[in-house]
């Protein structure tokens, strides 16, 4: 059987989940091969001569027995808003399963995710696949303002949110990292997951750092393949330059050589 | 039945499409979606003598039509090929063949004496042509002085089939082509990328750390075809046609211009199965035209 696939899937939904993000739902004719949280597919937009590679996106659901795979997706340029406007019913060219995911929890272990923006997806997806008790789970999640936080009830079940907004329209005022639980409680965490803007990651992962306490951030380097052969997606890691979309898109903060 | 092999040289291809350098990895990465022995042949990564990092990101701009990249020839040197990668690819049933570069000619000429020595790498691509390196790379394909001495001191040890890679980024392709065919080369293969560039005009600041980069895809095809077709005219090696070949039209469109055989590059990473289309494309195509064999096309344009 082949490793990665190349695969039509159908769009069953495509609806705003709040000012700039959408979830996309797609569904496949087979049974999807198994995804590990922080694992990403690379969407085929068109053919129209202005989008002529594909655009890569963390998985953000998995629904084994319906084939369906959700993603949410943050209006930036000009793939992703075309991508928010496929309609239902039509549908577009995947590759999958795509890079290495997060390095999951142990038994009983306490961990704290942070996501910003559209990163908020695979760090659900984890929660939801952790596997601990919800107790020990907490997420921080950070957005700019109220109408940019998606909703996470269906989520609540699996661990503790908090919330962040820069306006203080929900949850904590300011950034995650400014946020009472990072700030007081960080050194109660056995491991931390970070997928959001560069500039957030690097900040979780100084106070990580100091704190010596394990964490792995997901990296959104631009990508021509995303399967390893054009080797444009680079980081330079303590290992040498590596491509993001296979010994990626997480890496453990110790292993990058970024300046924090 | 539409037979589809195709001689190069001394070597038989099971068919004339091969993928090409540097964005098929080593085999490896397409043997996770399909049997690379199904392809023509696989163009390695390009190999250097030490190991490269290549160059800083961002390496790649989206354009019109196609892609701009300056990876560099990143790579961790012929030696660790040779060790690590070579015995995980060997057994693949389909031709291997190395893409060798270097920023001085003895270094091409290290790298080619350590590849004769694996039995199933086919041949050797000479990389003239890579606009992505400070050092070698295009600066010795875009003089005939330049490729006649790098082609002529290679010739000399390379005891496999000899490709080399031309630069579409000169005046007179011809000249460059006879010039390496006069020094012994089997075979030619073009084109490269073409240098070019993008900027981001809110920022005010190119796309590509190296400011300039090798253009790739659709956006060249009528270039590389054009010079593909001069080339055939000017030269009685076969010639090896690349340059933004998305599907078997396009493929075809290089043969019937002179191509023996083509390579596919940016559109792998579109869909890493266009080029098996590709081959089912051309049996296709010989089937509705009645013909039983790819030198029924080659160099067949009507005029
Ligand atoms: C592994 C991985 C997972 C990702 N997961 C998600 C996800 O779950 N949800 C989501 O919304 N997005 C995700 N992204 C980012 C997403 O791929 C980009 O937002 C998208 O490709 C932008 O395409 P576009 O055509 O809209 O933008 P373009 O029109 O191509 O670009 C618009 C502007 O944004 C810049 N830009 C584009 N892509 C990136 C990038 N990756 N990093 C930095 N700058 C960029 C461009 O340089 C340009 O200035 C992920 C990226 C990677 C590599
Ligand atoms: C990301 C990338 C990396 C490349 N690396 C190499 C290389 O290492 N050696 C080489 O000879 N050509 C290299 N090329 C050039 C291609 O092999 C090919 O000649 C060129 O892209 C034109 O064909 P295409 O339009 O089908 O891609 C590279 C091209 C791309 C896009
Ligand atoms: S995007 Fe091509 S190697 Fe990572």
């Amino acid at each position: 059987m082949s490793l990665k696939e190349v695969q039509n899937l159908v769009i069953i939904e495509n609806t705003p989940l709040n000012a700039t993000n959408f979830l996309i739902r797609l569904v496949s004719i087979k049974p999807l091969p198994k995804f590990v949280p922080g694992q990403f597919v690379n969407v085929e937009i068109n053919n129209s001569s202005e989008i002529f590679l594909r655009r890569p996106f963390s998985v953000f659901e998995i629904n084994y027995s319906l084939n369906s795979i959700s993603l949410i997706v943050k209006i930036l340029g000009r793939g992703s808003k075309k991508l928010t406007e496929i309609k239902a019913g039509e549908s577009v060219n995947l590759i999958f399963p795509l890079g290495k995911g997060f390095t999951f929890p142990i038994p009983n272990e306490r961990i704290l995710l942070i996501g910003g923006g559209s990163g908020v997806g695979p760090m659900l997806f984890l929660a939801k696949e952790s596997g601990l008790n919800p107790d020990n789970v907490h997420l921080i999640l950070g957005a700019k303002s109220f109408e940019d936080h998606i909703n996470i009830d269906d989520y609540r079940q699996f661990g503790n949110f908090y919330f962040t907004t820069e306006d203080g329209s929900l949850g904590e005022r300011g950034f995650v990292t400014q946020h009472s639980v990072f700030q007081n409680k960080l050194k109660t965490f056995d491991k931390i997951y970070a997928c959001g803007p560069d500039a957030m990651m690097k900040a979780i992962a100084r106070e990580a750092k100091k704190s010596n306490i394990f964490c792995e951030v997901s990296l959104e380097n631009l990508m021509a393949c995303g399967f390893g052969v054009c080797l444009c997606c680079i980081e330079p890691t303590v290992r040498g330059n590596l491509c993001v979309c296979t010994e990626g898109p997480v890496f453990n903060i110790n292993d990058l050589k970024w300046q924090i | 039945m539409a037979d589809l092999s195709v001689k190069i040289k001394d070597l038989d291809f099971k068919n004339p499409v091969m993928t090409a350098s540097g964005t098929s990895g080593f085999a490896e990465e397409l043997n996770d979606f399909y049997d690379v022995s199904k392809l023509g042949a696989v163009l390695l990564k390009g190999i250097t003598l030490k190991n490269r990092d290549g160059n800083a990101y961002p390496r790649m701009a989206e354009t019109a039509s196609g892609m701009l990249n300056a990876v560099g020839l990143q790579n961790k040197g012929v030696d660790y090929f040779i060790q690590h990668i070579y015995p995980r690819i060997k057994d693949y049933d389909t031709h291997l063949i190395a893409n060798v570069n270097g920023s001085t000619v003895e270094e091409y000429i290290e790298v080619t004496e350590k590849v004769n020595e694996l039995e199933r790498i086919s041949a050797i691509e000479l990389n003239i042509s890579c606009p992505n390196v400070k050092e070698g790379g295009m600066l010795f394909g875009i003089s005939c002085p330049g490729a006649e001495a790098v082609t002529r001191e290679v010739r000399r040890v390379c005891t496999k089939t000899l490709i080399v890679k031309l630069s579409p980024n000169v005046t007179d392709i011809t000249e460059i082509a006879k010039a390496v065919e006069g020094q012994g080369a089997d075979s030619v293969s073009l084109v490269n990328t073409f240098l070019g560039m993008a900027i981001d005009a809110e920022k005010r600041i190119p796309l590509l750390s190296t400011i300039t980069g090798g253009l790739s895809g659709p956006a060249i095809k009528p270039i590389a075809l054009r010079m593909v077709w001069q080339a055939y005219h000017a030269v009685k090696i076969p010639i090896i046609g690349i340059g933004g070949i998305m599907n078997a039209a396009d493929a075809i469109e290089f043969m019937l211009a002179g191509a023996a055989a083509v390579q596919v590059g940016t559109a792998i990473f579109k869909d890493p199965f266009i080029p098996l289309q590709i081959i089912d494309g051309i049996e296709n195509y010989m089937k509705r035209h009645g013909l039983n064999s790819i030198n029924d096309i080659v160099g067949k344009l009507a005029l």
